[in-house]
């Protein structure tokens, strides 16, 4: 029997200032990935500081929001949902949820894409795949 | 510089309880520090060190050091990576000996979240204000289960691991807890048993997962000349490591632990290799925790945990490395949800031949106690310890 994906609630998402462009950008429906200018190297998750280097000469790209899915469970409560790494093209790999599909389905590999699911109140979307 | 052989464990002390609806968090740390005390021969002004976590009540040390009038104390850590901390405090607690900022000290753990009813597992929760990695994961439901699922199903993908396999893990804990008359799951388990319990988080089903219980520990170390002075079995730490293990940036490998890289500096410290091990204390907050763990400190080589532990490896009397032999996390407690007290105190009790008759390894010599605080698949602390019967 296949298990649709819940249409779970989800939380408010604790936007702070260094953060605030990645999310702003979600409200339009862009992706966006760290990339330290040091180095030339994306990473994960957007912060102010270079994970390489320590140095603040970074900046948010835009990801082409395609992946694969690196590893999942599917977590079985009342409303079940699935949580996953998805190695985005760029090579990094994001926790996140699957969605709009049938969780039993889900495997490693799997082609997938960006979409993003509205939350609490005012607060932003979340940045979640679908398969491709 | 070296700790091996700086420092002996004198002291060690399990609370009984596994549901503490009568005593407050405060007075569980104090009755497991008398515990430990008695079982030392040593009294509360002796102390000069102490050692608790977060978990404990309070700032660092301090309403801790305040309620149990820890009057003379020159020297204090709290150090939290989550239930690899009491490993750890063994290592910092050596190293502090060693150097002459103390030398009695003083290690406590205790909580109550049966008690309180806390979903430790399966609840969404985190660690405090301004963490900055929570607007990108707690919006995706992040629990403990999810996290050490994901874990297991690339182990899988990745080695061929399987479900049974993983299952013989709870199978020697349960074989070990029926000995133990203050486990909480005293029932051994068939491989069965554990692949149809209800699955919590795919790969995991319930019988993966450790419980849920409230108690605590103590532990206290001493320099060469008071152990002696005591009248206890004597066990000295012969080397200790650590590691912090994260997402690295976002390439990330969940297919690995920290065990990875402080098991390596515990054995270099301590002059000994994985083989020459005869019982090992492992952190088992679910089963995928022990076989990472134990390939990562060299037990067996990468991707070949699930052939090593099956058909009662770890079961004690029966295969090669004798683990957890009180039941360990999955059967017997998992106190604050920070197993790594009960990880170090097991250890003691074989190296003493105070283990239970059933599960005690004989001749016990060397031991190994192995924690991971935090969450596996995003970013956890890992401590090793080397314990040797003098």
């Amino acid at each position: 029997m296949p298990t649709p994906a819940s249409s779970r609630a989800l939380p408010a998402i604790a936007v702070d200032p260094t953060n605030k462009p990645y999310f702003d950008a979600a409200r339009e429906g862009r992706m966006l990935i760290g990339l330290c200018k040091d180095t030339g190297k994306h990473f994960w998750y957007p912060r102010g500081c270079s994970p390489f280097t320590l140095s603040n000469n970074v900046e948010l790209v835009e990801a082409k929001g395609t992946g694969t899915v690196y590893t999942f469970t599917v977590m079985r409560t009342k409303e079940p949902y699935c949580v996953a790494y998805v190695e985005l093209d760029e090579g990094i790999r994001v926790f996140t949820n699957i969605v709009d599909c049938d969780l039993d389905e889900v495997k490693i590999g799997q082609k997938v894409k960006v979409v993003f699911k509205p939350t609490t109140g005012d607060s932003p979307p979340a940045t979640m795949f679908t398969p491709a | 510089m070296s700790i091996n052989g700086k420092a002996y464990i004198v002291g060690a002390f399990e609370h009984p309880t596994r549901k503490a609806d009568n005593q407050s968090v405060a007075q569980l740390h104090a009755e497991v520090a008398y515990g430990a005390l008695q079982d030392a021969g040593l009294t509360k002004d002796d102390i000069d060190g102490f050692f608790c976590t977060g978990a404990a009540p309070g700032l660092g040390p301090l309403n801790m050091a305040d309620y149990l009038g820890l009057t003379k104390l020159r020297h204090f850590d709290s150090t939290d990576v989550g239930g690899s901390s009491y490993v750890m405090h063994v290592g910092h607690a050596a190293e502090a000996i060693s150097m002459g900022l103390c030398d009695i000290a003083l290690v406590t753990l205790a909580g109550r979240p049966r008690a309180e009813a806390m979903a430790t597992g399966t609840a969404p929760r985190t660690w405090g204000a301004n963490v900055p990695d929570d607007p990108f994961e707690m919006v995706y439901g992040r629990t403990v289960a999810n996290v050490y699922a994901m874990c297991a199903m690339r182990h899988m993908y990745e080695f061929g691991t399987t479900s049974e396999q993983l299952a013989w893990i709870k199978v020697a804990a349960s074989h070990h807890a029926q000995w133990n008359e203050h486990a909480m799951l005293r029932k051994v388990v068939t491989v069965e048993d554990v692949i149809n319990s209800p699955m919590v988080s795919d790969p995991l089903h319930r019988l993966d997962c450790c419980v849920i219980s409230d108690g605590g520990g103590a532990l206290i170390l001493a320099k060469p000349e008071i152990a002696k002075s005591l009248k206890r079995p004597l066990v000295k730490v012969k080397g200790h490591g650590e590691a912090t293990k994260n997402q690295n940036a976002g390439y990330t490998d969940v297919t690995f632990s920290g065990a990875r890289w402080s098991g390596p500096r515990a054995f270099e410290e301590a002059g000994v290799t994985p083989k020459d091990i005869q019982y090992a204390s492992i952190y088992d907050s679910f089963t995928i925790t022990v076989l990472m763990q134990l390939e990562d400190l060299g037990f067996c080589e990468k991707g070949q945990g699930g052939k090593f532990v099956s058909d009662g490896n770890l079961i004690s009397g029966v295969g090669k490395l004798p683990f957890n032999t009180d039941g360990g996390g999955l059967c017997n407690n998992h106190p604050a949800n920070r197993g790594g007290m009960t990880k170090v105190i097991e250890a003691v009790r074989q190296l003493r031949g105070e283990a239970h008759p059933k599960v005690q390894v004989p001749g016990c010599t060397l031991a190994l106690a192995h924690g991971t605080g935090g969450l596996l698949g995003t970013r956890h602390g890992s401590a090793t310890v080397i314990l040797e019967r003098e």
